[in-house]
């Protein structure tokens, strides 16, 4: 069984709990908690080879050219980080089905945790850099939907907003990390990064490198200072809190730290930010979790601190500060598990979290009691019990360090002193929730919770007791092995017994013991003291600071943005002129070398219309029927000029284009109002002129400096290969029908779904006729003039003649299936116009819809056709056949594409017609509302 | 003859930007159709221009005899030419809806019935 099954047994587990939420609570926690069982089944099976010092490796290909690939890595710390994230993760889901009351959408619940879940297996599993930031992102945006989870809650709402504003932002930061060391080293992949420590704390850009990457990590493990968004993400189902306080989230970011040890630390600015931040972040957490009268929220000032610790301990930059570390992250995991889930039980059973009301509970629940008391003991450090030894290990380091010179003895000091405030904060949660009285009013008498509610704390405690006194035999082998992934190399000596004689850190240790006492027997003067500081509410202040920043961005957006088009437009096209600027001003010689043209008088005589007609369209707009006329006469000349250059085809489409546009501009004219608003600022005529004018002038000037110059394209290769290749000798057909025949399809599926689209607004649009014209006078009842109709319906047969004519001879003379469809389209249209809409209803019974369809159908079909002769998409075929009388004739399936053209163009035209024509008779949903 | 031709793609662009800067709706799709002949124009005559002797294989050849013009900016145009109908109508109908809508095919009082 691969690696790669690990994360990804989980991530198929989150669609479990949602199948199964039918099957009663108990059976769905057991669905759940299948997959996760099996990813760790495999993990264990996988285990010896690492113990053995192999690093486990599975790659597949993601974006090789990138330099991109689904990559997973077990070595000794992804290890040690995996079973911790599996185990607990198993633990939470048996107690969160007991926490979680009926009313809670337990499926969805688990669905989010399991997705959590992978996206931790994910980081820790990576062995590329982009992968790994991408499961980081995804533990960003998991853990917001779990502590949102109660989202009727404001609090739980702005909790999880507050934690993805930092986490994301980290993260981003970290991408920008991530991206650099890639580029520094020259690969994202993990085992040659890993390889590459030299190279980057060389390279010039590393403190650069390293404050990205501490950014994001520190975001993660809230260190301080962005340590604020932890106790806001209590707000969140307590499974959720044991989840990802203790072994998870915030480890994601000490794992960072970790993972890139061996290539970013040991130097003094490693030293220097990592120590001293998680020195601040010890004391700061520890300090003000002995004032936190919410249970929860002892115990995430108190993770805060645990997880300054274990920085501090990385940033010493000893080999045995840094087993210290790993030791210590295995310990906090099991014991913090732990107590969230004893305070979870404990608030599950007694209705309240808060510490003024919840005393002596002993007496109503003993046996969570023991266990609660237990775990708080070993989070102060008490001896036989895992967190004394790593906290032993870690005075031992402080007294080493000599990095800050002569000012050194500081840290052990001041390690102590966060140590005397931990042993505080532990005395406070065990008597002043188990003893210290009687519970002052609580909103339910307490007991002790269901039995398997207790098995997974039952557990913890259990390791946390096997661990204390077992040190050696139960984690022993299992640090060595993450330790030395951390390290990168050889393992320092360290022992791991409970007892190493009278020295300087037992010491340490008994004074923290002490101190802590004596500072809880006295805690009634320290709240007093602290209860002048008015509490900074981070909640407060960061919505504050988040709603500055839209309001400011909105301020901004609403100066750049008025909602004037015309106002857009202009700014547009400044800025693509600013933009010319330069390579025109480089542009010294306009004229090129090409051989010039001589000017005739016909050409001369149709430029000067054209400038006639553009000038005319311009100056007569407030006529809105004149300057129709005159742009008609520029789109005509425009054909003509096609024709005169030696593009038949183009001047054929033109033209009937031009016809069809211009019956579409007269339709829509109609129901607009008859009067065009005057442009009154004359300052404005002199800008959009001048603008207008510049970028006329400089158009010209390009497209001069282009017709001048000789130009090498790929046409070459479509003259060549237009005969022999796709037996046509339209070029321009071929070009269409076959060498590019899958952009032809895109055009034509483009102009069905517009015409689609049109309907689909006009169908229910209510247009009412204008009953004048623009001067007030009524329009003429003949609407539908008889020599009009005779004349129009004489001709439809011979367009419809001339339509299959241009459709069939356009593969080898110009035509093809667009201009014969418009030209039937204008044939048909011209039916319309002489008749009405209903008259052609009675006679013409096609629906366009289906025409469009049927059109796109055959082209596409045409092109699937060759995948049954095993060529690609839209491969043509052709060949010559004679039939007698007839004589030789050419059958090509592009003339089956052309037909698909032909009748997706017919259709969409009509469509778009046929129905904005609807709208002027009895047809029109405003005459059925009249009548 | 080429100075003729850029001179005239140059004004139509001119014309054409002039007109999407008006006020009236109607006058920015005028503008529309403008650009679109500009643009096709300055296509076409940016490969180059030839006289009499469009891309056609003359029969019994394999390929061109002699200097023809270009096939490949004609299919483009081609393309461009009946997309630029379709934008059109799609715009039009639009302008019709919005008129329904806001009662107004003045861009500025446009502006103002935003809700």
């Amino acid at each position: 069984m691969g690696l790669f099954w690990i994360p990804l047994l989980p991530l198929l587990g989150t669609v479990v709990p949602l199948l199964s939420s039918r099957f009663g609570r108990s059976f769905l926690a057991l669905f759940t908690a299948i997959p996760p069982l099996l990813a760790l089944l495999l993990l264990l099976q996988l285990a010896p080879s690492v113990f053995n010092g192999e690093v486990i490796y599975q790659s597949f290909d993601w974006i090789p050219l990138a330099g991109l690939s689904l990559t997973f890595r077990l070595d000794g710390l992804a290890l040690l980080f995996a079973l911790l994230i599996l185990g607990i993760g198993l633990l939470v889901i048996l107690y969160a089905r007991y926490y979680l009351s009926a009313k809670d959408n337990m499926g969805l619940f688990y669905a989010y945790l399991i997705l959590f879940m992978t996206a931790m297996l994910g980081i820790v599993l990576s062995g590329n850099l982009i992968q790994l930031w991408l499961f980081w992102e995804l533990t960003s945006i998991s853990s917001f939907l779990l502590i949102s989870f109660w989202s009727h809650k404001s609090e739980a709402r702005k909790g999880a907003r507050m934690a993805l504003t930092i986490t994301g932002a980290g993260g981003l930061a970290l991408l920008a990390g991530l991206l650099l060391v890639g580029k520094i080293v020259g690969s994202f992949d993990l085992s040659v990064v890993l390889a590459s420590g030299d190279l980057l704390r060389q390279h010039a850009a590393y403190p650069v490198v390293l404050v990205l990457v501490l950014l994001g990590a520190f975001t993660k493990s809230a260190q301080f200072p962005f340590h604020f968004w932890l106790p806001h993400a209590m707000a969140a189902p307590t499974p959720v809190s044991a989840y990802l306080h203790s072994a998870t989230m915030v480890k994601a970011g000490i794992f960072l730290m970790a993972r890139f040890y061996p290539v970013l630390a040991g130097t003094e600015l490693w030293f220097l930010i990592v120590s001293m931040t998680g020195l601040i972040t010890l004391l700061l957490g520890a300090y003000v979790a002995l004032f936190k009268h919410d249970l929860k929220g002892l115990l995430a000032y108190s993770t805060i601190s645990h997880l300054g610790l274990i920085t501090l301990l990385l940033g010493m930059n000893t080999q045995l500060s840094t087993v210290a570390a790993v030791f210590h992250i295995i310990n906090h995991a099991i014991f913090k598990a732990s107590l969230f889930m004893a305070a979870g039980i404990i608030d599950h059973e007694s209705g309240t979290r808060d510490m003024r009301r919840l005393n002596g509970l002993w007496k109503y629940m003993p046996h969570t009691a023991t266990l609660a008391m237990v775990a708080a003991a070993s989070m102060a450090g008490v001896p036989l019990l895992n967190g004394f030894l790593s906290k032993e290990m870690f005075f031992a380091e402080t007294l080493d360090q000599v990095t800050l010179g002569s000012l050194s003895w500081m840290v052990p000091v001041l390690a102590t002193l966060g140590a005397v405030f931990s042993v505080a904060y532990s005395a406070r949660f065990i008597h002043d929730v188990f003893f210290n009285g009687e519970p002052v009013d609580l909103p339910k008498t307490p007991h002790e919770p269901p039995r398997y509610m207790k098995v997974p704390v039952e557990i913890l405690v259990a390791l946390c007791l096997l661990l204390g006194i077992f040190p050696g035999v139960i984690v022993g082998p299992l640090l060595a092995l993450a330790s030395t992934s951390v390290l990168g190399g050889e393992l320092p000596y360290y022992s791991l017994s409970i007892w190493h004689g009278f020295n300087l850190p037992l010491l340490m240790s008994f004074l923290a013991m002490l101190g802590g006492l004596i500072i809880y027997h006295n805690r009634r003067h320290l709240f007093r003291f602290q209860s002048q500081f008015p509490e900074p509410d981070a909640k407060l202040i960061f919505e504050w600071l988040v709603q500055r920043l839209v309001r400011l961005c909105s301020a901004i957006i609403d100066k750049l943005e008025n909602g004037s088009l015309q106002r857009y437009v202009f700014l547009l096209l400044l800025a693509a002129l600013v933009l010319m600027a330069g390579p025109m001003i480089d542009l010294n010689a306009t004229l090129g070398h090409q051989s010039s043209m001589p000017v005739d008088t016909v050409s001369l005589i149709g430029a000067l219309l054209l400038a006639a007609g553009a000038i005319a369209t311009v100056i007569l707009n407030r006529r809105r029927l004149v300057s129709l006329l005159t742009l008609s006469v520029v789109g005509l000349i425009v054909s003509l000029a096609f024709a005169r250059f030696s593009a038949p085809d183009l001047a054929l489409t033109q033209l009937s284009v031009e016809v069809v546009t211009m019956i579409l501009l007269l339709l829509a004219l109609f129901f607009l109002p008859q009067s065009t608003p005057k442009e009154s600022n004359p300052r404005r005529l002199v800008r959009d002129l001048s603008l207008a004018g510049l970028i006329g002038g400089v158009i010209g000037t390009i497209n001069y400096a282009m017709i001048t110059r000789p130009l090498d394209s790929i046409s070459g290769f479509f003259l060549e290969n237009s005969k022999t290749g796709g037996g046509g000798t339209n070029v321009v057909n071929v070009i269409l029908v076959d060498f590019r025949g899958m952009d032809t399809f895109g055009e034509v599926a483009v102009l069905g779904i517009a015409a689609l689209g049109i309907f689909k607004l006009i169908v229910h649009m209510r247009l009412y006729m204008p009953s004048t014209d623009g001067n007030g006078l009524p329009w003429s009842p003949d609407r539908h003039p008889m020599m009009l109709a005779i004349v129009s319906q004489s001709l439809l047969p011979l367009a419809l003649l001339v339509s299959v004519y241009i459709f069939l001879r356009g593969h080898n003379q110009p035509g093809g299936g667009f201009i014969a469809g418009l030209i039937t389209s204008v044939a048909i249209i011209q039916q319309y116009i002489a008749h009405g809409v209903d008259w052609i209803k009675e006679r013409l019974r096609i629906n366009y819809q289906w025409m469009v369809a049927s059109g796109l159908l055959i082209a596409g079909l045409t092109g699937i056709g060759s995948w049954f002769f095993g060529r690609p998409f839209l491969t043509s075929w052709f060949d010559y056949f004679s039939l007698p009388w007839v004589g030789k004739f050419e059958l090509a399936s592009a003339m089956v594409f052309d037909l698909g053209v032909y009748l997706t163009v017919v259709g969409a035209t009509l469509l778009i017609l046929a129905n904005l024509g609807k709208l002027t008779t009895s047809h029109s949903p405003a005459a059925k509302e009249n009548n | 003859m080429e100075p003729i031709m850029a001179l005239a793609v140059g004004l139509l662009y001119a014309a054409a930007i002039y007109m999407m800067l008006r006020r009236s709706i109607v006058k920015l799709v005028i503008g529309l159709m403008l650009l679109s002949n500009a643009a096709n124009l300055l296509i076409f005559a940016s490969a180059g221009m030839t006289r009499g002797a469009p891309p056609l294989i003359p029969e019994g050849a394999m390929a061109p005899e002699g200097l023809v013009a270009d096939p490949l900016p004609q299919a483009l145009i081609l393309t461009a030419i009946v997309i630029a109908f379709g934008v059109l109508a799609f715009a039009v109908v639009l302008i019709h809806r919005a008129y329904e809508v806001v009662k107004a095919d003045d861009l500025d009082q446009m502006k103002e019935t935003d809700t």
